[in-house]
């Protein structure tokens, strides 16, 4: 399984175990961590499960699409280029060792 | 030990209300105390990815079993408040127990409205709002040869294109002339009616049940066999699902002497006249900004997004960063490859333009009250839906004529 870490605001890394398939809003959700809300359970409705992603991880995932880069401008902590939601972030083997960073609030 | 948060209702407000108190840091003791077996779960899924077994039970929890003792949130399943001592400030558990608090949160939620027609509790008739009842429908869906839905809204239609895409043969009853009739505009319901259609879903409107009928003899005997309309017409079922709205659970509000009306009577910061008690979510009812159209300021919204956050609000409030509530309402509906999104509330309103083409399958439907936007409803279009979110939220001026024209950019608009 592909190790994700998880950085909180605070700087607090969170390293997780999540199953390919799944996304990285659930590893983080079925794990109990904080700093990721899902609302919508991953619907790509809320905004609420918004990531920075680190840079060196950036061209490994699937360019924005049209409803993602809609919601990314509705996100309670300011957009920056590697602003994704992670319930549209699939695990997959090449993203082992991914590291995203949690804003301080997504609501 | 201190007394602390009760929280009442293990739902999604209930559940939002604890993990808000502790993300904003608050540190006295948090109880949620709800009554079904599982810990708080998503409602959303269960019409639609849950049935069709894209999404498990582990995966509609909204946080692991292990998250409640790491967060100190004292979850209590299968447990009942069962009435409130508002002078001595404690609750009064099914099992005996009694919980101190400091600051009382009703998240009660809403049940089923039952169908008061006979037969409406034979075997093979159901309802469709917890998890448990879900399991049960996802079984039935396995092997039902044909699927009855008692009623056109959210849920049923959800339900209905579910069962359609699991290839079963499924006809919606719906007692209104058109579809979702209280709360889209017609050509909403146009569309979605000739979408069903088209996707193999029959659909009756206009028709009332007289009664859902069962077998008399043998292994059939109370089980359900179809469904006779007004008219004399027989739908035959071996599965029935009802959806014809809910009520809310005010009863313990009302029996402890809180006002109730729709809901759960609050004001603007989500708090009943005890100043220690608040409702939040699908039983309580708020004066909205949002309501203008509306004949009475006070709505009772039945959202997730509602729950949510009214549960951040309230957890606000008790760390002493009290806000108004005023989110912005949405909504959404996924029917087969139909996403139906609705930002604000249409109560009330007196015109209405459309953005785009129906027959193309993505459309917005504005809807004005003298002259300004309340509410949208878009169709596979999701910018329009976030850019109406930000233009109501905001107050943004905009025209009919500006909302009818596509080659004006609805984002840059906002400001």
């Amino acid at each position: 399984m592909p190790k994700i870490n998880y950085i909180s605001h605070q700087g607090e890394t969170f390293a997780i175990d999540v199953p390919v398939g799944e996304s990285v809003m659930e590893g983080a959700v079925r794990n109990g961590i904080d700093g990721i809300v899902a609302e919508c359970g991953g619907s790509c409705l809320c905004a609420t499960c918004h990531v920075y992603v680190d840079e060196r991880f950036l061209p490994l995932l699937p360019p924005l699409d049209e409803d993602q880069d809609a919601m990314l401008d509705s996100t309670a902590c300011e957009r920056m280029p590697n602003s994704r939601l992670s319930c549209q972030i699939a695990v997959r083997v090449e993203l082992e060792g991914l590291i995203v960073r949690m804003p301080e609030t997504q609501k | 030990m201190p007394a602390g948060v009760v929280i009442v209702g293990g739902g999604q407000a209930g559940y939002q209300t604890a993990a808000s108190l502790r993300t904003e840091g608050y540190d006295g003791p948090v109880f949620l105390i709800g009554e079904e077996s599982q810990p708080p779960y998503q409602r959303p899924p269960l019409s639609k990815a849950f049935v069709l077994g894209k999404q498990d039970h582990a995966h509609v929890l909204l946080r692991p079993e292990s998250y409640y003792p790491d967060h100190r949130i004292e979850l209590l399943t299968r447990e009942r408040v069962i009435s409130i001592d508002r002078v001595a400030r404690r609750v009064r558990l099914q099992s005996g127990t009694e919980v101190g608090y400091d600051t009382l949160v009703l998240a009660p939620g809403a049940r089923n409205r039952p169908l008061p027609v006979a037969g409406a509790t034979l075997e093979g008739v159901r309802y469709l709002r917890t998890l448990t009842e879900a399991i049960e429908i996802k079984q039935r869906l396995e092997q039902a040869q044909q699927v009855v839905i008692i009623g056109g809204g959210f849920i049923g239609l959800e339900i209905a294109a579910s069962a359609r895409t699991l290839g079963r043969p499924v006809t919606v009853i719906e007692t209104l002339p058109r579809l979702m009739a209280r709360v889209v505009a017609p050509v909403v319901s146009e569309f979605f009616l000739a979408s069903h259609r088209a996707r193999g879903v029959e659909i009756v409107l206009n028709a009332k049940v007289e009664a859902i009928e069962g077998g008399s003899r043998g292994g059939d005997r109370g089980k359900v066999q179809g469904v006779l309309l007004h008219d004399g017409r027989r739908l035959a079922a071996d599965l029935v699902v009802i959806g014809v709205g809910i009520v809310p659970n005010t009863e313990l509000a009302m029996e402890t002497g809180l006002p109730v009306a729709n809901g759960i009577v609050t004001d603007e910061f989500l708090r009943t006249p005890d100043e220690r008690i608040f409702a939040i979510g699908d039983c309580a009812e708020h004066p909205s900004i949002f309501a203008r159209a509306s004949a009475s300021a006070q709505v009772r919204l039945e959202s997730v997004q509602n729950a949510v956050d009214q549960g951040v609000c309230v957890a606000r409030t008790i760390i002493g960063k009290a806000m108004p509530y005023s989110a912005i309402p949405w909504f959404w509906s996924d029917q087969f490859d139909l996403r139906l999104q609705m930002a604000g509330l249409p109560g009330g309103h007196d015109h209405t333009v459309v953005r785009g083409v129906p027959e193309s399958g993505r459309f917005s439907v504005f809807y004005f009250h003298q002259g300004k936007l309340c509410a949208v409803d878009s169709v596979n279009r999701p910018a329009d839906h976030l850019a109406a979110r930000k233009l109501i939220g905001s107050r943004t001026a905009l025209t009919p004529g500006q909302a009818a024209d596509e080659s004006v950019n609805l984002k840059t608009v906002v400001y």
